[in-house]
């Protein structure tokens, strides 16, 4: 699946987007996880997962939502527009 | 004209107004917000803002806001413009119009637009000046002004 970074995520992380294979991960949350073991810029990155949020398909949901059908996973702070 | 434009253009208000106006003579009232940057921040003097969002969804992000305030209020015409990019203090952000019957539904109609905007669009400002550049925090208080409109979710 592609995912995605925003905002201070993406700068932490490094990229804007990447392809993942979510291995055993059936959850936002447990991808964050996931991402967490391979790789110490995520963990950095999530290390405060209360900061995060997350649209799985272009719809913002709740972290514990399944992403086991998404083609497109993003994770981003908090909005700030308007 | 589509209700949602997500761009790096600026607009001009006078030219929206007649636009959504131009051909509904039941009209009775149009509310316009217009959001600025501001100069000063807590951090210090501003000398940039850069709006990012979520190309992908950003448009069907507010196209869903615009539908749900058609839903709750009788409006005749809505209008949003947010826009992206790097911007300077005084430059417009965001314009959100609602045009109805009576003055009611329109004023309350662009608040709870710009309401939801601030919790459910994806958008991200970073701010940068002489003393640095950081991402602006989401702040709890937008979150309480969605929820009176009934959004649980945060």
């Amino acid at each position: 699946m592609q995912v995605l970074y925003f905002a201070w995520l993406r700068e932490r992380v490094g990229v804007g987007s990447e392809e993942v294979d979510p291995g055993p991960a059936t959850t936002a949350a447990e991808l964050i996880e996931e991402l967490k073991r391979r790789d110490p810029r995520y963990s950095a990155a999530f290390a405060d997962v209360s900061a995060i949020r997350v649209a799985v398909d272009q719809k913002m949901v709740a972290l514990d939502s399944p992403i086991s059908e998404a083609r497109e996973v993003a994770f981003f702070p908090p909005v700030t527009g308007g | 004209m589509s209700a949602v434009s997500v761009g790096p253009e600026d607009f001009d208000i006078g030219a929206e107004i007649a636009a959504l106006t131009a051909d509904d003579r039941e009209i009775g009232a149009v509310v316009s917000f217009t959001g600025l940057v501001r100069e000063m921040t807590a951090a210090g003097a501003l000398d940039e803002m850069t709006l990012e969002h979520y190309p992908g969804m950003t448009g069907a992000a507010l196209e869903a806001i615009v539908a749900e305030a058609q839903e709750r209020w009788p409006l005749s015409g809505v209008r949003v413009i947010h826009r992206v990019g790097p911007l300077a203090p005084g430059d417009r952000i965001v314009l959100v119009l609602t045009a109805s019957r009576h003055r009611e539904a329109a004023f309350e109609a662009a608040a709870f637009l710009m309401d939801y905007l601030k919790t459910r669009a994806p958008f991200w400002k970073r701010e940068a000046g002489a003393h640095g550049a950081a991402w602006v925090d989401a702040r709890e208080a937008d979150d309480a002004a969605a929820a009176r409109w009934g959004d649980d979710r945060s």
